[in-house]
Order: C-alpha cells, then sequence, then structure tokens
C-alpha cells in the first residue's frame, strides 16, 4: 500500500505573502454548514494542537474523535512550556509587526524554512492572543490592566506573552477547556489512554487508525474521513531529553512507514538552559525557561578545572562567553548558538558543578540591580524548582546549566494546507516540519500549535473533504483487518520474546548514541559509525528484550518497549539525514563546516532545500527526494547576533 | 555520590476489581540525588530483571505541571515536602533505613486501575460541565479590549495554576472535589470574560461534581494542605459565594 514515488507539491498559493493566506482562504472549498457533520475526523493527540483543532472542527460542526495516550488530554506536554508564546501586536510599541515576525523567524530558523508558511504563522499569531485571551487565559498583566509582555532569544523587540512560568499550561487549560465543552455536546468523542499504533491508508488516501486501548489493551479500527496527526515531537530519541517521558514517535513514524514523507529529521533543538545530569538513574533533564536569560548572566570560570565556588571567584576570572562573543545579543542569542557555545566551554575544561557538565547562570547582578523582590516576582517557580531539583538556592549561589535536547523542528512533510504526503493524512504542531527551519526561536511553538489547531487546519480540512467527499470505507474493510493483524502480531512479538533486558536500557543506549553522534555537534566519521552501530543494537533489542504481564491490561513495560522500537529507525533516518547534508545550519551543526569564529556555515548552492525521507520497506536504504526553497522576501546571509 | 537503602511497601492491585495488598521491596544504594519516581524506575527494572511485573504508576511530564503522578506516600498525597508533586520529591528527603508505605489515592470517585492507577476523568466531566468560557475559535474581538486589573488577573492565575493531579480528593476525609471545582470556577467566575455564564457555570460544575460520587466537604482543608499548586481554601469560600448567588440570579 505504499506511495511508490513521491510528489512534494507544497502548494503554496500566488501572489504577494501578504495576501497569500486571504487569498487561499477564499479559493479554498467549503463544506456547507449542513453537511459538515457527515464528516468524521481523527484527531490524534491533545496537545495545544490538537485540542485546538478538535475543539475547533468540533465547533464548525464536524465529529470528531480525539485520541491521547495520558489519561486526560489536559496531560499532553504542552503543558510543560514555560516562558511565552510570540505575537506581532505591537502592543509596546517597540517596531514590531508581522513582517519583523516572520523576518525573525526565518532568520532565526537559519532559512531553512518555507516564507509563506512562516509569514501565516506570524498573520495568525495576533488572533491567537484574541482568542486566547477571550476563553480567560490568565496572561499576565500591567497595572493599566492591559497584557504585558517580555522580550526572548533572537529577538529585539518585546513580543511575548506569558502567564507567570506557566504559560504552556494556561494555554494548554484554554484549549482543553474548549475540548471539554465539545465533549460536553457530544461532538467530540474522547480516547484517553488509547495508543494510535498504525495508520490505514487505502487506495491512496488516509481511512483510519489503529489503536491499542491502554486501560484493558483491546486493539481496535477507526475509520474516518481525516486523520490529523498532533502527536508531537521525538527529543525522546535521546532518551533524556526535557521530553515528557510517553512523548514518542510512534504515531508518525508509523504514518511515514505507510508513505508519509519525513522531513529533516536532523533537525533537533538542543535547550541551552537545562539543569545538568546528577546520575545514571536519571529519566529525564529539566529545562529552566529560557526566559532566564533576560536577567541572568552567563559565565564559566576562566581557569580550567577551578574547584572554587562560584562567589570565590572574582569579577576578572570569569568569562561572560557570550556577552563577550555576542555583545548586541548578549545572553539572548538564539538556542543552537547558546547550546553550542555552552557546549564547547566545558569540552574546553571550563564546566562548573560537581560532574564539571555545566555553566553558570547567575542572578546576582539583576537581584542587585532590580531587588530580591522583583526576580521573585519574575522567575520565582523556576527558581523554587531548581532548588528542588538540586537542593542549591539560585537567590544565593548562580544556577549550574547545560544544554539539553527539547524540541524537533524536522517531522512529517506537509504542503501549504498541512496535508502530508498521504491523502487525507494531515500533521499539525511539533509533529510537523513546517515553520522553524533548522532551529526554533523562543516562545514560537506554542504559537506554531495553536495557529495550527485554532486557524489553518480547521479551513483546509475543510477544502480537502468538500473536494474528496466521505471516506465511504468502513472499518470492516479487509485494508483495516491486514493492518490490525500486524499490528497484534508486533505486540505479540514483544510480548513473547523471551529476552532479558528492559526495554529501558535498551532506550538509554540508543539515547547515547544519538546523543554522541548526533547531538550538538556532528561530523561524517560519527555518524557513519552511529550508522553501524545502531542496526546492531536495533537487532540485539528485538532478539533480546523482555517485556513482562500481559496484553490485556495496563501494561506499562510493554508501551515503552513498542515506543524505543520504533526510536530506533527514526535514530538511523536521523543520523542518515545529518550525514547527507553537508553544511551546518540552526541545530545542525556539522563540524567539518564551520567559519572561522566557530559559526555555522551554511551553503546555500546545495543545502537550500528540505531533505523529505520516503520509507522504502525494512531493511531497504530510505529514498531522499527534496522540495527546494526559495527566498524572496529575507535574503540568506549569515546569522549575525554579534 | 550519597546512597541510602530503604524499604517500600507498595500497595499492588492486578486491577479495578481485584484485591490489593501491600508488598514488600528492599530498594538499596538509591542516590540521593534521584526523585521519587526514578527511585521507583530503579525498583521497577530491578523486578524485571528477574522477570517480575513492575509497579504500575502513573507519570509523564516528571516536572511538577501535567498532574500525572499521585499516590500517597507514608500516608500524604505527593509525599510529605509541602507544594510539589510526587515527582519532584527527592529521595534526599529520606533517610538511611526509612520504611516508606506507597498508596494510590483512595476516593470512590476514583477507582484502581492498577497499583498506583487511578481512574481520575470524573475531575475531565466536572469541566466538561461548565469548566470553560464559551467562545468559538475566530469570534474573539482584540485581546487589550478588555482591561483586567493586575490584582484580579493575578488572582485568578493563583487558581488556575491548578494542575488537576486529584491530591485534594485523596486528602479530603470526605474524598470531596471541591478545592478542583473551586479553583476552576474561581479562576473564570473572576475575570471579566466569565461573567456571562458565571452562575450557570457553578451550578453545573457542583451539580457534576456531586453526580460523580464526591464527597462534601465540611471545610477540614486538608486539601490545601495537600494541593502541590498551593491553591487556597479561599477558592471553595468563593465557590460557596457563587452557589448561594446564583440561587438567586
Amino acid at each position: 500500500m505504499q506511495v511508490d514515488s513521491m510528489k512534494l507539491d507544497a502548494k503554496i498559493p500566488g501572489g504577494p505573502i501578504q495576501e497569500k493566506w486571504d487569498r487561499h482562504r477564499f479559493e479554498m472549498k467549503l463544506v456547507n454548514p449542513a453537511n459538515k457533520r457527515k464528516y468524521d475526523v481523527l484527531v490524534v493527540g491533545s496537545g495545544l494542537a490538537g485540542a485546538s483543532a478538535a475543539a475547533t472542527m468540533a465547533e464548525l460542526g464536524y465529529n470528531v474523535k480525539c485520541f491521547c495516550y495520558q489519561d486526560s488530554p489536559r496531560r499532553a506536554h504542552s503543558i510543560a512550556a514555560q516562558g511565552g508564546i510570540n505575537a506581532a501586536k505591537n502592543y509596546q510599541g517597540d517596531g514590531d509587526s508581522i513582517y519583523r515576525l516572520f523576518y525573525d523567524t526565518v532568520k532565526g530558523g537559519d532559512f531553512r524554512a518555507r516564507e509563506a508558511n512562516v509569514y501565516r504563522l506570524a498573520e495568525l499569531s495576533v488572533n491567537i492572543i484574541d482568542q486566547c485571551v477571550a476563553q480567560g487565559v490568565p496572561f499576565a498583566r500591567e497595572y493599566g490592566g492591559l497584557l504585558a509582555n517580555r522580550s526572548f532569544g533572537g529577538a529585539q523587540v518585546s513580543r511575548t506573552f506569558y502567564a507567570r512560568g506557566q504559560t504552556g499550561q494556561q494555554l494548554l487549560l484554554g484549549a482543553y477547556q474548549a475540548l471539554e465543552r465539545q465533549i460536553g455536546t457530544g461532538k467530540v468523542k474522547m480516547y484517553p489512554r488509547s495508543e494510535m499504533l498504525d495508520l490505514v491508508v487505502i487506495d491512496g488516501r488516509a481511512r483510519g487508525i489503529l489503536v491499542r486501548d491502554l486501560g484493558d489493551g483491546r486493539i481496535r479500527a477507526f475509520a474516518g474521513d481525516a486523520v490529523v496527526l498532533a502527536t508531537g515531537g521525538y527529543s525522546n530519541v535521546f532518551y533524556l531529553s526535557t521530553n515528557a517521558k510517553g512523548c514518542n514517535v510512534t504515531a508518525a513514524w508509523r504514518a511515514h512507514r505507510r508513505g508519509a514523507g519525513f522531513a529533516n529529521p536532523c533537525f533537533t533543538q538542543i535547550h541551552p538552559t537545562c539543569i545538568p545530569q546528577s546520575g545514571d538513574y536519571q529519566s529525564k533533564l529539566t529545562l529552566m525557561s529560557e526566559s532566564l536569560r533576560n536577567d541572568g548572566r552567563i559565565w564559566v570560570p576562566k581557569k580550567k578545572g577551578d574547584e572554587r565556588r562560584a562567589a570565590e571567584i572574582p569579577e576578572q576570572e570569569r568569562d561572560y562567553y557570550l556577552e563577550r562573543l555576542y555583545p548586541s545579543f548578549g545572553n539572548l542569542t538564539p538556542r543552537d548558538i547558546a547550546s553550542r557555545r555552552a557546549k564547547e566551554q566545558v569540552d574546553n575544561g571550563h564546566g562548573v558543578g560537581p560532574q564539571k557538565n555545566g555553566v553558570f547562570l547567575d542572578f546576582s547582578d539583576a537581584i542587585r540591580r532590580l531587588g530580591k523582590k522583583l526576580i521573585e516576582e519574575r522567575y520565582g517557580n523556576l527558581f523554587d524548582m531548581y532548588m528542588r531539583i538540586t537542593g542549591e538556592d539560585p537567590y544565593e549561589r548562580p544556577m549550574r546549566i547545560y544544554p539539553a535536547p527539547h524540541y524537533t523542528m524536522g517531522g512529517l512533510w506537509v504542503d501549504y494546507n498541512l496535508e502530508s504526503t498521504i491523502p487525507g493524512l494531515f500533521v499539525i504542531g511539533e509533529a510537523n516540519f513546517s515553520d522553524h527551519g533548522a532551529n526554533r526561536l523562543g516562545a514560537s511553538a506554542l504559537m506554531q500549535g495553536l495557529a495550527d489547531g485554532y486557524f489553518i487546519i480547521p479551513y483546509t480540512i475543510g477544502n480537502f473533504l468538500a473536494r474528496e467527499g466521505n471516506s465511504k470505507i468502513g472499518d470492516d474493510h479487509a485494508g483495516f483487518r491486514e493492518v490490525e493483524d500486524q499490528t497484534r502480531a508486533r505486540v505479540k512479538r514483544l510480548l513473547e520474546n523471551n529476552g532479558k533486558r528492559t526495554a529501558a536500557s535498551f532506550h538509554r543506549e540508543l539515547g547515547r548514541i544519538v546523543w554522541e553522534h548526533c547531538g550538538m555537534a556532528r561530523n561524517q566519521g560519527d555518524l557513519e559509525e552511529a550508522l553501524r552501530m545502531i542496526p546492531e543494537l536495533r537487532e540485539r533489542f528485538w532478539a533480546e528484550v523482555f517485556v513482562p504481564g500481559q496484553g490485556e491490561d495496563l501494561n506499562q513495560a510493554l508501551e515503552h518497549a513498542g515506543r524505543v522500537g520504533d526510536f530506533f529507525e527514526l535514530a538511523e533516518l536521523m543520523c542518515r539525514d545529518a550525514l547527507v547534508r553537508e553544511e551546518s545550519c540552526g541545530g545542525h551543526f556539522r563540524e567539518e563546516y564551520q567559519t572561522a569564529e566557530g559559526e555555522a556555515k551554511r551553503d546555500d548552492e546545495n543545502f537550500s532545500h528540505s531533505s523529505v525521507w520516503e520509507f522504502t520497506g525494512e531493511g531497504s536504504a530510505p529514498r531522499e527526494h527534496r522540495e527546494p526553497l526559495e527566498f524572496e522576501h529575507v535574503k540568506p546571509s549569515q546569522r549575525s547576533y554579534k | 555520590m550519597e546512597t541510602i537503602d530503604i524499604v517500600l511497601h507498595v500497595w499492588r492491585q492486578a486491577g479495578p476489581k481485584a484485591k490489593g495488598r501491600f508488598e514488600r521491596h528492599e530498594a538499596k544504594q538509591i542516590s540521593t540525588h534521584a526523585s521519587f519516581l526514578e527511585m521507583l524506575d530503579v525498583v521497577n527494572e530491578r523486578l524485571m530483571e528477574q522477570g517480575q511485573e513492575p509497579i504500575a504508576f502513573e507519570h509523564d511530564c516528571r516536572e511538577g505541571i501535567c498532574g500525572s503522578c499521585g499516590m500517597v506516600i507514608n500516608g500524604k498525597p505527593h509525599g510529605p515536602v509541602k507544594a510539589i508533586t510526587a515527582c519532584q520529591l527527592h529521595m534526599r528527603t529520606f533517610s538511611n533505613g526509612d520504611e516508606i508505605w506507597i498508596e494510590p489515592w483512595r476516593a470512590k470517585a476514583f477507582p484502581v486501575v492498577k497499583d498506583l492507577v487511578v481512574d481520575r476523568s470524573a475531575l475531565d466531566r466536572i469541566i466538561a460541565a461548565g469548566g470553560f468560557i464559551s467562545v468559538n475559535t475566530g469570534s474573539a474581538q482584540d485581546a487589550n479590549a478588555i482591561p483586567v486589573g493586575k490584582d484580579v488577573a493575578d488572582e485568578a492565575m493563583d487558581a488556575a495554576q491548578c494542575i488537576g493531579c486529584g491530591a485534594c480528593v485523596a486528602a479530603c476525609p470526605n474524598a470531596s472535589a471541591m478545592l478542583f471545582t473551586a479553583a476552576k470556577a474561581t479562576h473564570l467566575n473572576l475575570l471579566p470574560q466569565g461573567q456571562p455564564e458565571r452562575w450557570e457555570r457553578t451550578r453545573r460544575m457542583v451539580a457534576r461534581m456531586d453526580q460523580e460520587g464526591f464527597g462534601s466537604c465540611t471545610n477540614h482543608g486538608a486539601c490545601q494542605n495537600a494541593c502541590p499548586k498551593s491553591i487556597s481554601v479561599d477558592t471553595i469560600a468563593w465557590l460557596n459565594g457563587d452557589l448561594l448567588k446564583s440561587q438567586f440570579e
């Protein structure tokens, strides 16, 4: 049932960039309000993108089924986003505009995103804030009652809206409440504790999904007229990341295996401000919001292996390396640069902390300048979080931070309509590859998730359904039975395997390989080595993994094992993608391609494209297709934040 | 690295209808820097290496915001440290030789799924009954057209921080969901955007709460002490006030 050759038509509407979306909205076909209830839409995932899409499509009148692996849609990992959401409101009158947000995002992404998509994102950013305020999202306010803003990395204007350090939580709860309202009316049927294990494609169109009920183990097929994946990113391929433990690539990967192109898998973002690892038992890394870089200063001791406590190191023996290297952006350089520079300091022996695996993020100047009270108001919950995890008080001594895998810009390829290479399969939020190019700017993930869910998919899905009509294939079709049998067989294989090692131990080992070979810095030798190691380890996984228990009840070890199995395949594709992209851009830093100052060196002549991978069968090399990128508005230049 | 040896007594229950019991496990050489859930991970891996089924417990973000994790640790929801979730509890809180009793949330409205995992979908249904502002996508006016005083916005935010973990229910001698319900009602009822549906929202959420089998609130205040986000029982006073007023509106 595979699409044998991939056509990459981005379907970018004509006309000036400012008019494309408007024009497209006019040109798209509409589904008559009375006919919308004749269509079933399946939404997988209930984060910002999934919840907002499911709620909005139900408001329009579609029948929506929404699935999430957690026990409630409110738990999706969008909830953990701390810092904020960008919008080109220009409420501060500091020179912001839709065009500037567009420009900053294309530049921040190191010129590897599609201009038309990014422009639309910037355009819709203003509607998102309006919508969320109307829902009752308690954004931070000034005393006069108007909305407050702060600044974030990669921008010189204050355009970030926030709700203390819990912006993601408040935005998600807004979307969740809209979703629950529709569940209450019966327009959305919610399936919590339900994991999508495969996609059903019949006659070249997505027709439904296979889902395992994680509570009772039942595997069920669901047919629909369109499928929307909002299943998040794949940072957990590194094992240690800032993602929730359950985040996984399975839904996206299974869709890829059924014919959806996977774009730029090597574009992963390593977040600069996380708490360094403390031991082998570590199960995840905790992010400290990037907003901390507004007031915190990053430094390391000039002396290598300095054992003194921070307070004992005099000013002249400290290296505020970001301020030194990038005087105009200082501590607010984009994430990829801040991360790489931290790695460089640690690799060169300037690391701090018991394991020498961090750099300082110091608030003592800010506390002196602004007072402890104001700092507490701005970052109190983050400071508390740090204190609980490390047992150290950041009001008294600088935080220790180190980069950690956080976000994946790569994902399933989509056209301007957010439709994948499989007709009827749409992909939104972090799960798609669309808007951030090779690096995402802070406070832009929430913006993209909600733009996709509230304002794009509800229109483009109508256009698809109006053109293609009902699927007319029910879950009793032989095509469903075939995929169901395959799904059952995979679950059975895991349960009946006679191994001794846990899935977690394989996951840790895989993560270490990917982190060391395809992490913050990559080179040809390492990537080739990883491409030998990963398939070897994958074979051992399938031979030696032990999954306790049975398939007919809650079995978390079984869930984990299935996800690890898919991470193995993705890891290989990531390394392959990183290997063929012989340039450095954004989060993809190939050591062979850098300027004399150690900055990423892009090769626009040969690599101004998205690499889109086609699955060609197990044990067969994936095929690369390319979508060329054209820049009419933002002229590619070497990013300079100096 | 400092480590401790501890003894766990963990509630094991195969399914909703099965009979549960405490099971004893020795957890040796646990790093004091590990989180409580990382300690359980270590115990679970050791169990699996011996071919046994791991202890089922809910968890996801592991940074105190998703609300997935929840267990009663030595009689206290989320454990002995105030204002945190179980995933934020670290083993440095415990001492070598400690015995730790771990149980699921116990409430009629939260049936056990397996071991420490319970079904909290009743909380979602309270939200579905009225915990929202009805505003279809696309119909909103400019965000700054509705000024909200900073004090009001801050108070709404204090209430809105609820993570829906259910610790308040587990702590309450009556297994009431009043703090959960009050937090959402207060958040929305305080804001100008929430006014049109204020009374209907209040009535519907409270009715749903009662229907789900949660107990009544008798002002013990145990919920506030157990709440990982320190949501105040003042919200309950707010809700009671609004509930009374809603009879006349």
